[in-house]
């Protein structure tokens, strides 16, 4: 028997050329004749254009051509949104580069062609733009009110409002009464504010006008539904479209997107007819790139006096920034889903309304809706245990879903397949010893330390494995949820896999590659996996929602299953057998009951050299299949976190962070783990450092990272990691999804623990990013309103 | 355009001669004149560190230096710091902690990790932290690049220096607290 592939920690075949300096991302493509872009851009948030002139830059050193929104007005159509969450959703059109109006700083008003990236950007200087500024509607509340409008030729602010209601679907009980009857009943405000992904490669394009295809290179996670959108956007034929996505440097939803400067690119390179560059500065992707989050939740908790929670009810303000992007208005949707979390509330109801603002537009960030619910409910649940006086872990045991009442279905009407919250909960609070560091934080207290510590609970599930195209369906998503995956046998034996999934640091080659090796009995270095190329894998709906491997990786199997299903007749060709008695067992076919064998590869050769096929039977082994998910994947996990806030300064510190993820069966634990480590640092960022924020004419303050704070390495500490594994039953290998787990679970933890270790001292709630200053001005505010016992 | 400048540096052992614009910074003399593309430009405001390369031995951010400061000097990058086909440790490292995901901050990781263990050979997790501050990574939490230098510092790496992608660490997390930096 082979040792199997599944569950070893596998090193990358992805690094050696990423850490020789061999990397293929897109800047660093040139092609003959190439030219370069550089973006003219609005400095104000909200302006009539009355005038571009462009002489001066036309007439620079190196200039080729500049386009304007008036140049390209007939060909460059509206940016899409593909998820029209109602059927009255309203949305203004998003030109790639702005005509009359511009609606946020940063907007593309113009574009330079030039022979060098520093011509181009020479010639921005000289483009004269007149601009009659209009009033700007940059907070999220306020522009819920309409009393300024975000764009003039909209009568309202609000996109859409969307409605999910238990007592109306049938999937509970309804909430006006849970409310009514309430016993206890907590409500918070909370403030998701506004991240940007900072990915970090900046955004780059290149396009090649002169080959048969139009070929764009881009740094996208999502380069199928990227060439079906410029096709139809633009108007050209798909089939004469390519695109590649090669290295992509980090994408964290922010490249799970389509952007003005990837039509802008393709518009130039076919105006000039050579191949044209754009790469954007950090200021301009911080500035310009889609950000995230940016909510407001007004929340409800009704609950016994002894701890059972009886409805949640949430009203959602969701910015939507001043565009739709493609998939903008469906974010707050997904998290819809996820308010209730790991527990049997009977009743449930969320109205969501999106609302335009004068800011860069919102997209997907990391986790994508579901940070933002599971930050609510896990805030709202310790806000419960403090309000009755329980231990926050013993409200959460008694609202949770206990493993022996899996499948359950929930209040949104998911149905959860599997999970252990028990399990996991006993597993964190041994590795975090939490007795001894509530015996400390006693001591802490009592002897009033001005260093408190606070501990942070937070246990969370999300849907992953995004996404059965049905369900798409019904919540009016353009697409389908499948993936597509291809194996191609070659006449040797080594294998081809082909993945619709576009990997941006996931580590898919070894992943899938482990996969196939274990499937087809094949050594883990004889498959090559390829993909990020429409020209290579036809078919993909790519890399985002943790669906690679529960999506993807099935598609994978599944195509390799048909493989294997073909060898067998074959094999019983060849030896003379009936189909029924071949067996495959570790990349050989052998006749149950007798010592007769073939190898894998010697069948594969066979069906390639096709001299002696059994009839019918077309020439080689190589298949592809499509899987479409039924249900979605629920990992889930317990993180917790000691906190520890100087109180005198405000400081806040992560003393120990421990969390035992869920993540069912897993295919490399070093993946895995790396995963939960990255996740684990964004989620850390947006409790405590990060916020884009601007200025009063809406100009972005954070522009640089000098002031947006993406974490350094002494900014985080050593976490501690550990997993137990309860197999998801919507797929056949169990798998659940990890990309996005740790960004969930983590950012409620942190605040947890910060209010946990101040709450004594008459604080209540502390806005994020939790920084000194707002730490100590809250420790000072609940002194000053009688807070301190 | 302000007139050219003839400079010569050493990059990666080999000397260049060439004329350039004063305003041309040396990371773009590197990608653009040289085709040196493993060194990447992540933030043009020396804050991510993904520009950063060796001069006459110490790591500078290469956003932040003209290319004419680096006339007559000696710039070492990824490119140059594998020797005789043989990665050097820290490369290793890299790979066998699982030290990068994306890989975009990882050409100057490594570059940095490098001046930092050439100042200080042993390292404790915090100086290697602090070492590492100016680099900034998206991906990893930072927790396998802290151990990828530790193991880089203490020798545990491979020795033939080979990227083979069928030996497996012995770090596996499963149902165990992960293996780091003590």
């Amino acid at each position: 028997m082979t040792i199997a592939e599944v569950g070893r920690p596998r090193l990358r075949k992805e690094d050696a050329h990423l850490i020789t300096g061999r990397s293929r991302y897109t800047d660093n493509m040139t092609l003959p004749g190439m030219l370069h872009l550089a973006m003219v851009r609005s400095p104000f948030a909200h302006a009539k254009i009355t005038s571009i002139d462009t002489s001066a830059a036309k007439s620079s050193p190196g200039v080729v051509a500049v386009l304007t929104g008036a140049d390209v007005a007939a060909e460059q159509g509206s940016l899409p949104n593909v998820w029209p969450v109602t059927t009255e959703q309203k949305a203004p059109a998003f030109p790639s580069i702005a005509v009359d109006e511009v609606a946020f700083a940063g907007e593309v008003v113009a574009c330079i062609v030039a022979r060098s990236a520093a011509a181009a950007r020479d010639a921005v200087e000289l483009v004269d733009v007149s601009y009659d500024e209009l009033p700007v509607v940059l907070d999220l509340e306020e522009a819920f009110t309409d009393k300024v409008l975000a764009h003039s030729n909209l009568d309202s602010n609000l996109s859409a409002t969307w409605v999910f209601d238990s007592g109306e679907a049938g999937t509970g009980k309804p909430i006006a009464e849970a409310l009514a009857n309430a016993e206890v009943l907590i409500e918070r405000t909370f403030y998701q504010q506004r991240l940007i992904p900072a990915f970090m490669e900046p955004r780059s394009i290149v396009v090649d006008p002169t080959s048969e295809q139009i070929t764009m290179w881009s740094s996208t996670q999502i380069p199928h539904i990227l060439r079906l959108i410029l096709a139809l956007t633009l108007g050209l034929p798909e089939s004469k479209l390519r695109v590649i996505a090669p290295d992509v440097g980090g994408g964290f939803g922010g490249k799970l997107t389509v952007i003005p400067e990837e039509f802008i690119t393709l518009m130039a390179a076919r105006r000039v007819g050579k191949p044209c560059k754009y790469t954007e500065t950090r200021s301009e992707s911080l500035q310009s790139g889609h950000h995230g989050r940016a909510q407001v939740q007004k929340v409800k908790l009704a609950a016994t006096k002894d701890g059972i929670v009886t409805g949640l009810d949430i009203q959602l303000l969701a910015d939507m920034g001043a565009y739709l992007g493609i998939i903008g208005s469906g974010i707050p949707i997904l998290g819809a889903f996820m308010y209730n979390a790991i527990y049997k509330f009977p009743a449930y109801r969320l109205e969501c309304s999106n609302v335009f603002t004068n800011k860069a537009w919102t997209g997907a960030y990391r986790g994508a809706g579901r940070p933002e619910a599971t930050f609510a409910i896990e805030r709202l649940m310790d806000e419960l245990a403090v309000d009755l006086g329980m231990d926050p872990l013993e409200l959460r045991k008694k609202n949770w879903i206990n493993h022996e009442e899996f499948p359950f279905t929930t209040v949104t009407g998911l149905e959860y397949d599997s999970g252990n919250y028990e399990a996991a909960t006993a597993k964190a609070l041994e590795l975090f010893g939490y007795d001894e560091l509530r015996a400390e934080q006693a001591r802490r207290r009592e002897a009033n330390d001005p260093v408190q510590l606070g501990i942070g609970i937070s246990t969370f599930t999300e849907m992953c494995g995004l996404a059965p195209s049905r369900v798409l369906g019904a919540l009016s998503y353009a697409a389908g949820g499948w993936e597509h995956a291809q194996v191609r046998v070659l006449p040797t034996g080594n294998i081809e896999v082909v993945t619709g999934t576009s990997p941006h640091g996931q580590g898919h080659e070894t992943a899938w590659s482990q996969l196939v090796a274990d499937k087809l009995g094949v050594p883990f270095e004889n498959v090559e996996v390829l993909h990020g190329d429409t020209q290579i894998s036809q078919r993909g709906l790519d890399t985002y929602g943790s669906r690679s491997l529960a999506v993807g990786g099935m598609a994978v199997l599944a195509a390799a299953d048909k493989v294997i299903e073909k060898a067998k007749v074959l094999a019983a060709h060849m030896m003379e057998a009936s189909e029924e008695d071949i067996e495959f067992t570790d990349g050989k076919f052998s006749v149950k009951g007798t010592d007769q064998s073939t190898a894998f590869g010697e069948v594969a050769f066979a069906a390639f050299s096709a001299h002696n096929l059994p009839d019918g039977f077309e020439p080689n082994l190589d298949s592809d299949a499509t899987f479409d998910p039924q249900s979605f994947s629920f990992p889930h996990g317990t993180h917790l976190a000691a906190m520890e806030v100087d109180t005198e300064t405000g400081q806040v510190t992560i003393r120990k962070y421990v969390c035992v993820d869920d993540v069912g069966v897993v295919v490399n634990p070093l993946i895995v783990e790396g995963q939960v480590h990255g996740g684990l640092a964004q989620g850390i960022a947006q409790a405590l450092y990060e916020e884009a924020v601007h200025d009063d004419a809406g100009t972005l303050v954070t522009g640089s990272f000098v002031d947006y704070l993406v974490p350094s390495a002494p900014d985080l500490p050593h976490f501690t990691t550990a997993r137990t594994e309860t197999p998801s039953t919507t797929n056949q290998l169990g798998a659940k999804g990890v990309g996005e787990a740790g960004t969930i679970a983590s950012t409620p933890a942190i605040v947890n623990g910060v209010l946990d270790a101040v709450r004594h001292l008459g604080v209540k709630d502390i806005k994020m990013p939790c920084t000194p200053a707002r730490v100590w001005a809250a420790l000072e505010e609940a002194k000053t309103t009688g807070g301190v016992q | 355009m302000a007139s050219s400048k003839t400079i010569t540096v050493e990059v990666d052992d080999v000397s260049y001669t060439d004329d350039v614009e004063p305003r041309l910074l040396l990371v773009q003399y590197l990608r653009e004149r040289l085709g040196k593309t493993g060194t990447l430009i992540g933030c043009d405001t020396t804050n991510c560190g993904a520009c950063t390369v060796h001069l006459d031995g110490v790591s500078v951010k290469s956003c932040t230096m003209f290319a004419v400061q680096a006339d007559g000097h000696s710039v070492t990058t990824i490119e140059g710091l594998a020797r005789d086909g043989k990665l050097a440790p820290l490369q290793q490292a890299f790979h066998q902690c699982h030290a990068l995901q994306c890989g975009f901050c990882t050409p100057g990781m490594i570059m940095q990790s490098a001046s930092l263990l050439t100042e200080n050979p042993h390292p404790t997790e915090q100086e290697i932290r602090d070492g590492l501050e100016g680099n900034l990574c998206r991906c990893t939490g930072y927790q396998n690049i802290v151990a990828a230098v530790q193991a880089a510092a203490d020798g545990t790496v491979s020795s033939d220096g080979t990227v083979s992608s069928d030996s497996t660490v012995s770090a596996d997390s499963d149902e165990t607290e992960t293996a780091g930096v003590a």
